[in-house]
């Protein structure tokens, strides 16, 4: 495809909505009567016209690919035979598998827990320093870049070469000034998970730091300047009054890096591919909608694998959404 | 106030320490970008601030080029192009004694044939009798190299290694997948917010419930109905419209919740005095709630194009890993694979894949945390 056609169908994709939506409230507006009586009825036209596309996107791109998932975890392969519990047997018996969900267990400890710490830390020095602002944004800055572009950046940093070579990865130039042999970091089993998990704290923390500066502004000052007076030192104060008021907002940047955690793909995909096991949920289950050709049982049971982290804060979101609702 | 108290700069030592470690990975990838690709692969990144000493071998011409003068046969030449400020130190003849020699001393190799370096890598070679190989003695040189820059490295990725037409494609992709979930959404949160019919309750709680499902859930049944709609149709299963319906699906549930929470925010007053004037809500979602929501739009826009200027996944799922369609990211994750030593078009190549979300970064930072800060939860 050329580059002017391309051009062309970007433009004719978006216009194609924009159509949409005014041609048919237009017409709606010419042959809609203003009479009470039509009101009504021109109103539910008018829903009509205004939901259709978010919910047929909806319906095609989630609701029904949750359903279907769940319904081809209990088929073959091919997705046309019922096997029953056949692919949750398998996965439970494959060692990949537990594998992948011991990594998962231990980034989803490791990553939101130390990303809300860090952000948490910056964001209350930064909040006291005259140049704190362009402290933030540096540290915020990795949330811009992909995951994939932080992967080169990183895998930069721990590149090996051969203890006879002059090292021009970062760690390694470092660890061997030290006198210490360099390693080969991406390599070393259980170890490498954490080198990988660096590099998602390094991304996370500027999401925690930015959400937790907003809410240290809505600490009354008066309050930090009465505990400044009767001598409580910084360490207490960001103990003893910080964080118990920071409470709702700490649980908040948790679960939502826990969100993120959960499917996190890219970084291990184009650091290790899986390898030296570094695999995850999200990458095996990549592996098997290809491997062989494709398994949509397998694949969807590491679907519903993942789903399953979610559900309790579905719940409490949807527990959450209905309690404003009341109010 | 107490200004220079201990635990004052305790954490302001504290927060440099930070900001350093947080940002040398990618000063590095910068620094990197822009060195020669030779002593990028032999030397740290760190080294290239600073005047460093580079060891090297260069080849001597053969004796095509060698001429008669003086009696003797000589052969002259450069060992590097001048450009690069670079200034010999010291030489070698041979590979054990690489410093054997100082500039304006003349070396003398096995066959008496004698050799002349002056610092800027002009040499001559001269001997009694004729030169008769085709190539060239090695000459080993120590040299002081200054900080040198180029752009060499951006030209070649852009233009030879499909790096450049991946940008287009990814622009491509990111693009309507991000002003057509912000148009179907925008009048899909309007209806949620303004407007009364049965079951909207019940659609909020779905789009609430669908804000954490993680995109893995609809990755296989999606690849299914494309692939059965590419084969009906006998269009290609993976395109570029597949793409963006595929990146509306995954942001829709955010956005509409986000525009939601902004829309619900406005006086109910003004949608009503505008009814009462006999406005429809199409007229009051164009005339009103555009241009109220301008910098909620904003916001949206930019966490929407970064999530798919950024994305891997879906990329790779829905479209074809051929020049005419890879996005930045599967190219980079190619080239990863291809070129894994090649750190000369890996630094550059994520560099230019870096460019479009530095750039809104920098220029809308206020209005990407404004979004951020809103609550974007995303599967």
């Amino acid at each position: 495809m050329t580059i002017l056609n391309l051009v062309f169908i970007v433009f004719l994709g978006i216009l194609f909505f924009i159509t949409y939506f005014h041609i048919s409230n237009y017409i709606l507006d010419i042959y809609g009567n203003k009479t009470l009586k039509r009101y009504n009825f021109e109103n539910s036209i008018r829903v009509i016209i205004f939901i259709t596309p978010a919910f047929i996107v909806l319906f095609i791109f989630i609701l029904y690919p949750v359903f279907e998932t769940i319904r081809l975890s209990f088929y073959d392969k091919f997705g046309r035979e019922f096997v029953g519990l056949y692919n949750y047997k398998w996965a439970i018996n494959d060692p990949e598998f537990r594998r992948s969900i011991l990594n998962n267990l231990v980034w989803l400890l490791v990553v939101p827990t130390l990303s809300t710490f860090f952000g948490l830390v910056i964001a209350n020095l930064a909040d006291r320093i005259w140049w704190g602002s362009i402290a933030k944004s540096i540290i915020f800055m990795p949330m811009a870049i992909s995951f994939v572009g932080a992967g080169v950046i990183w895998k930069f940093i721990y590149e090996y070469r051969g203890p006879e070579n002059t090292q021009i990865g970062l760690l390694n130039a470092i660890i061997v000034s030290l006198g210490y042999e360099p390693q080969a970091w991406l390599t070393i089993p259980m170890w490498n998970n954490f080198f990988l998990m660096a590099i998602m704290i390094w991304i996370q923390t500027g999401l925690a730091l930015v959400i937790f500066s907003a809410a240290l502004r809505s600490i009354p000052k008066e309050m930090l300047e009465a505990a400044r007076i009767d001598g409580a030192s910084e360490l207490k104060i960001f103990f003893s009054i910080i964080i118990p008021y920071l409470e709702q907002t700490i649980l908040v940047i948790w679960t939502l890096i826990t969100i993120i955690v959960l499917r996190i793909f890219d970084i291990i995909f184009a650091m290790t591919n899986g390898e030296w096991q570094t695999g995850v949920l999200a990458n095996l289950m990549y592996d098997w909608m290809f491997r062989g050709g494709g398994d949509s049982g397998r694949g969807s049971v590491l679907a519903i694998v993942i789903m399953i982290g979610v559900i309790p804060i579905l719940a409490w979101n949807l527990y959450k959404h209905r309690q404003e609702q009341k109010i | 106030m107490k200004k220079f108290s201990i635990s004052s700069i305790l954490s302001q030592l504290l927060l440099l320490f930070f900001v350093i470690i947080w940002i040398i990975p990618t000063f590095g990838l910068f620094i990197s970008s822009l060195r020669d690709k030779d002593l990028l692969a032999i030397s740290g990144w760190w080294t290239s601030l600073t005047t460093t000493e580079v060891n090297e071998i260069y080849r001597m011409s053969g004796m095509e080029s060698q001429i008669e003068e003086d009696g003797y046969f000589k052969i002259k030449g450069k060992l590097f192009e001048d450009n690069s400020g670079k200034k010999i130190e010291s030489f070698g003849i041979t590979s054990k004694k690489i410093n054997e020699f100082n500039i304006g001393d003349i070396a003398i190799f096995k066959d008496e044939s004698e050799v002349l370096l002056d610092e800027d890598g002009n040499y001559e070679w001269r001997s009694k009798t004729e030169f008769k190989k085709k190539k060239g003695k090695r000459l080993f040189t120590t040299s002081l190299s200054p900080p040198a820059f180029t752009f060499e490295n951006y030209r070649e990725v852009l233009f030879k290694e499909g790096i450049g037409r991946a940008f287009i494609n990814t622009m491509a992709v990111a693009l309507p997948s991000t002003l057509i979930p912000l148009i179907i959404c925008s009048f899909f949160a309007y209806s949620l917010t303004w407007m009364k019919f049965y079951g909207r309750d019940t659609l909020l709680a779905i789009i609430i419930a669908s804000l954490v499902v993680p995109l893995q859930m609809s990755l296989i049944p999606i690849l299914t109905i494309y692939n059965d709609f590419g084969a009906l149709f006998g269009v290609a299963a993976k395109s570029y419209p597949g793409v963006w319906m595929a990146h509306t699906g995954f942001g829709l549930a955010s956005t509409t919740f986000l525009l939601r929470n902004f829309l619900k925010s406005l006086p109910n007053e003004m949608m009503e005095a505008a009814k009462v004037d006999g406005a429809s809500h199409y007229d009051i979602f164009l005339r009103i709630i555009i241009p109220l929501s301008i910098p909620a739009f904003a916001s949206i826009f930019i966490l929407q194009f970064l999530w798919c200027w950024n994305d891997l996944l879906v990329g790779l799922v829905f479209l074809d890993q051929v020049p005419s369609e890879i996005i930045l990211t599967a190219k980079l994750k190619e080239l990863l694979g291809s070129r894994g030593e090649n750190w000369e078009i890996l630094t550059t190549g994520a560099f230019v894949s870096m460019t479009v979300p530095l750039f809104i970064f920098f220029a809308l930072q206020r209005y990407f945390i404004r979004g951020l800060v809103a609550g974007s939860v995303k599967g």
